[in-house]
């Protein structure tokens, strides 16, 4: 296991299945709930966050030499909001009508936990380039988190994937999918659901290795 | 297993869940019966769906769980009939199944099966669908016949119209009664609630704390606020939610003390919402909201155990 972490692939693959930050440490869970409404505002927030994880990473895991100790978590938000200002104007130029949908979201991006936790656990602590990986990993585990639920929310509470209508005209949405309990609930049956598989796969791969 | 003693005296009870159930079951047969009865064949459907699609959502779960197969305590068979009584007889077929599987898988098997849930499975069901359908949840309509009038020739299309709570004025005391009110199919009739919940009462399986607490508390915060208190009562849900609602074992608090705060709470809630929120009913909110407050006024009333020094704060 500690072999698989220090490679950069490791890394990346540890973002995404073993510690994905929504399903796995259950981080950032109101942007999550925020942005799922449809598919498409999950992959936009999900590219957002990628975006500033893996920029602040770099930048962040570059200065850990110089931040001291005793005001790293000011410097760490400095940096964070510079990325988050830089995607903000981005969306706002580029794809106007996401910036509608996720509005205030964008800007909280700068006190997603997930990037603090990431920035302090790990970019202050490991070099550049397994940093990026670090944040490309946690990045992706996010935007793959969020696009799942936002799939199921959508096919739900419109009847749509990504804005295509899937189920036909007779179909009644559900309304209570795309609204915050709805999400609640939701969020918490998908939850529940990948870490049966997860901790399955695990037990599994364990008694292989066991075996062999 | 965690089996925790209470303080005696014990004694060995004849009553099993599925006693108790039957016994809930037979209240209300008079309900069922009349709301058949008003409402015509449409209304049988309804609830013949949501009985089924309840006890098989219960077996299917207790399949792939791999638990034992407990359907014949009929508590499955109690909460669909509740939650069939609790839609308006013109519901597309489809919502009374959804409902039943909602209130069975998410909110009863999740938590692990009879007696953990923490809210009543009929009631969060059928406020997950007047949230996610409020279209098709309100649409009331007036009863195809009335009750003790045979003169009146039955029609066959269902006349819409607003309840009574929306305008009061437009049904006498005594419609209110019989259920000649456009309404659910188990509230309108009220004079069969009233038969459902002395059977209740004279069997022993529920104590009057509650539907006393929450229907008086309704009236007297109805009549202080300016509305006639017998209209609030007769009006909505109020009658079927304090006697087969409100009163489930598992969802509401232990000792008496406990269930007059939980009935009276219930009772200001509902004339809240009535009065100043945007839903005209508030019976299932009320009684939600008090559910989850249980575990708390359990906490504040519980009962001290005989010998036991009171701890110092």
């Amino acid at each position: 296991m500690r072999n698989e972490k220090t490679t950069m692939r490791g890394v990346f693959i540890n973002g995404v299945l073993n510690e994905n930050p929504v399903f796995r440490l259950v981080l950032g869970v109101c942007p999550t709930l925020a942005s799922t409404t449809n598919a498409i505002n999950g992959l936009g927030m999900g590219a957002a966050a990628t975006f500033v994880l893996l920029g602040s990473n770099i930048v962040i895991s570059m200065l850990r030499n110089f931040i001291p100790d005793k005001v790293r978590i000011p410097a760490f938000i400095v940096v964070i909001s510079t990325f988050v200002t830089i995607v903000q104007m981005l969306i706002q130029a580029f794809v106007p009508s996401l910036y509608e949908a996720l509005g205030l979201f964008i800007p909280l991006i700068v006190v997603n936990c997930i990037i603090l936790a990431r920035a302090e656990a790990f970019a202050s602590k490991n070099s550049v380039l397994h940093s990026a990986a670090d944040g490309l990993g946690m990045g992706a585990g996010f935007t793959l988190a969020l696009i799942i639920i936002g799939v199921v929310r959508e096919i739900l509470g419109n009847g749509s994937v990504f804005g295509i209508d899937v189920l036909g005209a007779s179909f009644q949405p559900m309304l209570l999918a795309i609204m915050a309990p709805g999400g609640f609930i939701i969020f918490g049956l998908i939850l529940g659901i990948v870490n049966s598989i997860v901790n399955k796969i695990g037990k599994r791969s364990a008694g292989k290795g066991a075996e062999a | 297993m965690n089996l925790r003693l209470s303080a005696g005296p014990h004694f060995v009870a004849r009553e099993s869940t599925q006693t108790l159930m039957l016994d809930v079951i037979i209240a209300l047969i008079p309900t069922t019966a009349a709301g058949v009865y008003l409402f015509g064949i449409r209304a049988a459907w309804v609830l013949a769906i949501s009985v089924i699609s309840a006890v098989l959502a219960e077996f299917i779960w207790q399949k792939l769980a791999k638990k034992p197969v407990r359907v014949s305590d009929l508590s499955a068979v109690v909460t669909g009939l509740i939650l069939g009584l609790n839609m308006p007889p013109e519901v597309p077929l489809w919502l009374p199944a959804i409902g039943s599987f909602l209130a069975i898988m998410l909110v009863k098997q999740l938590f692990g099966g009879l007696g953990q849930n923490f809210m009543n499975p009929a009631l969060l069901a059928r406020g997950v669908m007047l949230v996610s359908w409020p279209a098709l949840m309100s649409v009331y309509t007036l009863p195809v016949r009335v009750l003790g009038n045979t003169s009146v020739e039955a029609s066959a299309d269902a006349v819409s119209a607003a309840t009574a709570l929306i305008r009061p004025s437009a049904y006498s005391t005594y419609d209110l009664l019989i259920g000649n009110i456009p309404g659910a199919i188990g509230e309108v009739c009220k004079l069969a609630i009233i038969i459902g919940f002395l059977y209740l009462l004279f069997v022993g399986t529920i104590s009057w704390h509650i539907p006393v607490c929450f229907v008086g508390t309704v009236a007297l915060l109805s009549w202080i606020l300016g509305s006639d208190p017998l209209i609030a009562i007769l009006s909505g849900g109020v009658l079927f939610g304090a006697v087969f609602m409100a009163t489930d074992y598992v969802t509401n608090p232990m000792l008496n003390i406990g269930h007059i705060i939980f009935g009276i709470g219930c009772g200001v809630i509902v004339v809240v919402i009535r009065k100043f929120g945007s839903y005209p009913e508030g019976v299932t909110f009320a009684i939600l909201i008090m559910n989850i407050l249980t575990p708390l006024i359990d906490r504040w009333t519980h009962r001290r155990v005989y010998g036991m020094v009171k701890k110092h704060a």
